[in-house]
């Protein structure tokens, strides 16, 4: 259950997607966000799902590792399924029972609104796939910069961002152990009521707490050990830089945006 | 003698269809006969971890069938807690698994979930403590307030405690200080010599198996490499350095002995047995 | 010889704790270790080894008594961040000192703090994943990685700031004898080819084999202090402070109990199986 958890994960590479600045990245991924938004026809959906397609096979990720970010959130992709399918005016498929109830509009909203979803989450988790955290968060902390002239914590948010990042895997991984080691114990997930369930949790968050803890002291000790000072006067392994291809990709996004509204436009 | 666990052919593939497929355990034959004290041991990787997850059921085999008391664990998957009471797995750094306010209550824990009468959970925490040399004292306190020995040997306990047929330690003794470790294993030899359960030692350490075990089972790559007592396992110790397991220092001496001519016994593993054999071969030189 | 590092009457206390009275962690301490030397320290849990290893780059400031980094107080905070780039430290668990996703970052995180120019931090994280035997899996995701792997990506994350000391505070006691091969192999060469001072501090005996010098703990103080071959010959001496010495030794010494006169400073194998022959017969290997 908890391997189905992807959020975070990094798979190396070297290829056009995995070369990009983070910064173009972001961008790209803001800029795809806005042309899902703005299409409102099979036909756009259909572009938009060229270009991820492209993005996905220029950046040889795994289809499957792609798919299994989508099972954690199957409920809600369901409920919005149901919820168009039943909740919307217009002519019912056909006059047998249920049927009744759905709607042709309907179903176009459902399967326009889940292939939304699908094609956001895919698309947002291909840039995390394919950037390590640490560029990641290089690239917002790029591009949050001027906010420091507000005396945001812009350094320090980015660095607790990549901390909690590099640490998800090994939490999970530690998750995983003691849930074996309760287990061994006798200990029972997956029967009784809700408030039994949530009880049964307990054997397990207690651990982790206290090992999360125990973990961020010696890190931090660590750190101070390895000369960190806060982000001042600090300099890069890989500094931030455009090349070509960021800005042919950058424009090659906002092509897609000006293309979606303009498909809009004209009804298509 | 019938064996109390039988490993029939056991294959764990981890992450099937994905490119990180592998198999942990492949195609694995072994048996635990009942009341012995038996030790695995291995590199990391060669399968040893992916095993005794199998033996309690919290790991279900891809292939193969893992048989208590002649029975397949998962011919019922509803009871398959009931096994887990049965073959007592304690994880290694076990003490980073305990969580309760107090030692007492962390100990009872396992027994708790078995459904037993006040009573009895009580005689069986005092029991389990007294076993791992905590004092009556020590089980109202926090188990945070222990130190990391003290730690370790609550959640030994806490297995203990549910009586279990078969007790499996992953690593007991990692991480800890000399004295910190013969205390350990020194109880559970003391535990098996008085229950008589069967104890699965799971160790790093060749010379912690060789003092401990009857039996001794390496595994490699998944499958049993070799199997049977201290000595005929170290009467192949050039076999084990090939795979790079460490031998005892001891057996490594007498090795290096025989190769200068002396007629040595290459399997021995204790200082004494070594010292006799010296002496013996003196003597005997002596006399001629 | 230079010294490295030199304590003057170190002493520390925890704070106490409620009802309870602080009793000293480190007890009056005095020592230097020299420059370029292996110096392995030996102790049970409790003896004050760790806390003693952690006063060595500033992580722990003396309660009373002074420790000098090249001649450089530790108490003095302008001198903090020199210090801590001369001594760098390696911790027990492998996954608490490893801050970046990839492995090569990490490595950049010591000079990046630093300040170092991105050519440079280039440069040294390169020869530093080298200097471990790990530049093949510098683009690695590290918790993949092995606990010995993880170990020397943080000691090569150490070297990293070029120090002249290196501090390993348990740093084997987790790692499975393969990984503890690799990460003691990767330090002697540190010491043995760049000159770089590493004090080990550790329970496993036998990592104190190679070692030029060998301090034994106990309750804060130094209880034995010489080569690995002086203290390993006092059996009863280490077994009463809960250490043991290498089978080897025991061997020779139970033997000369039984009335052989064998020398006890033979500890590695091949050693002590000579020492034996010249006993016993058999040939000797020179």
């Amino acid at each position: 259950m908890l391997k189905d958890i992807t959020l975070g994960q990094f798979f190396p590479g070297n290829t056009l997607v995995h070369r990009l600045d983070p910064r173009t990245k972001l961008a790209c991924v803001a800029l795809y966000i806005v042309a899902l938004f703005t299409a409102k026809s099979f036909l756009a959906y259909g572009v938009i799902a060229v270009v991820l397609l492209l993005s996905i096979r220029t950046s040889r990720v795994g289809w499957k590792a792609l798919t299994r970010g989508l099972k954690p959130i199957l409920i809600i992709l369901v409920f919005t399924a149901a919820m168009n399918l039943f909740f919307n005016e217009g002519t019912p498929i056909a006059d047998v029972w249920l049927l009744r109830r759905i709607t042709w509009e309907g179903l176009e909203r459902a399967v326009m609104m889940v292939l939304r979803i699908v094609m956001l989450i895919m698309g947002t988790f291909l840039v995390t796939y394919t950037t390590s955290p640490i560029r990641l968060t290089d690239g917002l902390e790029a591009l949050l910069n001027p906010l420091k002239k507000l005396h945001l914590p812009v350094h320090e948010l980015a660095m607790m961002m990549s901390i909690a990042l590099r640490f998800i895997p090994t939490l999970i991984e530690e998750t995983d152990k003691i849930m074996s080691a309760q287990k061994a114990r006798g200990a029972d997930f997956e029967s009784g009521g809700i408030f039994q369930r949530a009880r049964a949790l307990v054997p397990i968050l207690v651990p982790l707490f206290i090992s999360a803890f125990r973990r961020a002291d010696e890190l931090a000790t660590a750190m101070e050990c390895r000369c960190y000072h806060g982000g001042e006067g600090r300099t890069k392994l890989h500094v931030l830089r455009y090349e070509k291809r960021d800005y042919a990709v950058m424009a090659g996004f906002a092509l897609l945006v000006v293309a979606m509204i303009v498909m809009r436009r004209l009804g298509l | 003698m019938e064996p109390i666990i039988r490993v029939n052919n056991l294959t764990h593939t981890y992450s099937v269809g994905t490119p990180f497929e592998r198999s942990a355990v492949d195609g694995l034959c072994m048996d635990v006969l009942p009341g012995e004290f038996l030790g695995i041991i291995g590199h990391t990787g060669s399968g040893k971890s992916t095993l005794i997850q199998h033996l309690n059921g919290l790991l279900k085999p891809t292939a193969g069938q893992i048989l208590l008391d002649g029975r397949d664990i998962w011919e019922n998957p509803k009871e398959i807690r009931k096994v887990r009471f049965q073959v007592g797995l304690v994880f290694q750094y076990p003490e980073y698994q305990l969580f309760e306010e107090t030692v007492y209550k962390d100990i009872a824990f396992g027994p708790g979930n078995m459904g037993l009468s006040r009573e009895e959970i009580d005689r069986r925490v005092r029991q389990a403590a007294a076993f791992v040399g905590l004092s009556e004292d020590m089980l109202e306190k926090s188990p945070f307030e222990l130190s990391g020995g003290q730690k370790r040997r609550v959640a030994i306990a806490g297995v203990i405690a549910m009586e279990p047929k078969v007790l499996i330690l992953d690593e007991p003794t990692a991480g800890l200080d000399p004295a910190g470790r013969e205390k350990i294993l020194s109880q559970l030899r003391a535990y098996h010599r008085e229950k008589g359960t069967t104890i699965l030692l799971v160790s790093h350490s060749m010379e912690e198996i060789a003092q401990n075990a009857d039996r001794i089972v390496v595994l490699k790559g998944g499958k049993c490499l070799m199997s049977g007592t201290p000595r005929e396992v170290f009467a192949r110790a050039e076999e084990l350095e090939e795979v790079g397991l460490d031998i005892p220092q001891v057996t490594k001496v007498a090795l290096a002995l025989r190769r200068r001519g002396l007629d040595i016994d290459g399997a021995v593993y204790t200082v004494e047995e070594l010292k006799n054999a010296l002496l013996r071969l003196k003597g005997g030189a002596s006399h001629a | 010889m230079a010294t490295m590092l030199e304590t003057n009457n170190l002493t520390f206390y925890y704070p106490a704790e409620e009802g309870r009275e602080a009793t000293a962690a480190v007890k009056d301490v005095t020592l230097q270790i020299e420059k370029g030397s292996f110096v392995v320290v030996l102790g049970h849990n409790g003896s004050g080894k760790s806390t003693l290893a952690k006063h060595m780059n500033a992580v722990v400031l003396p309660s009373s008594g002074k420790v000098y980094v090249e001649g450089m107080d530790t108490c003095d905070e302008q001198l903090l961040l020199e210090i801590r780039r001369r001594v760098g430290m390696v911790f027990q668990n492998p996954d608490n000192q490893i801050v970046a996703n990839v492995v090569e970052e990490d490595v950049a995180f010591a000079p990046e703090n630093l300040g170092v120019d991105t050519d440079e931090i280039r440069r040294r994280v390169d020869a530093a994943l080298e200097a471990v035997g790990m530049s093949e899996f510098a683009r690695h995701a590290p918790h993949l990685l092995s606990g010995g792997q993880k170990q020397r990506i943080a000691i090569a994350g150490v070297i990293a700031m070029e120090p002249d000391c290196i501090v390993l505070d348990e740093a084997t006691a987790m790692l499975d004898p393969a990984g503890r091969r690799e990460v003691l192999s990767a330090v002697k060469r540190l010491n043995r080819e760049r000159g770089i001072t590493v004090v080990l501090i550790t329970h496993h005996m036998n990592e104190a084999e190679d070692a030029d010098r060998l301090l034994v703990m106990d309750h804060g103080q130094v209880a034995m202090d010489g080569t690995p071959r002086q203290v390993f010959a006092r059996i009863a001496e280490l077994k009463a402070l809960g250490l043991t010495s290498p089978h080897t030794v025991e061997l020779l010494s139970a033997l000369n109990e039984s009335g052989e006169l064998l020398p006890l400073d033979a500890i590695t194998v091949e050693e002590c199986a000579d020492a034996i022959c010249r006993a016993f017969g058999g040939t000797v290997k020179e």
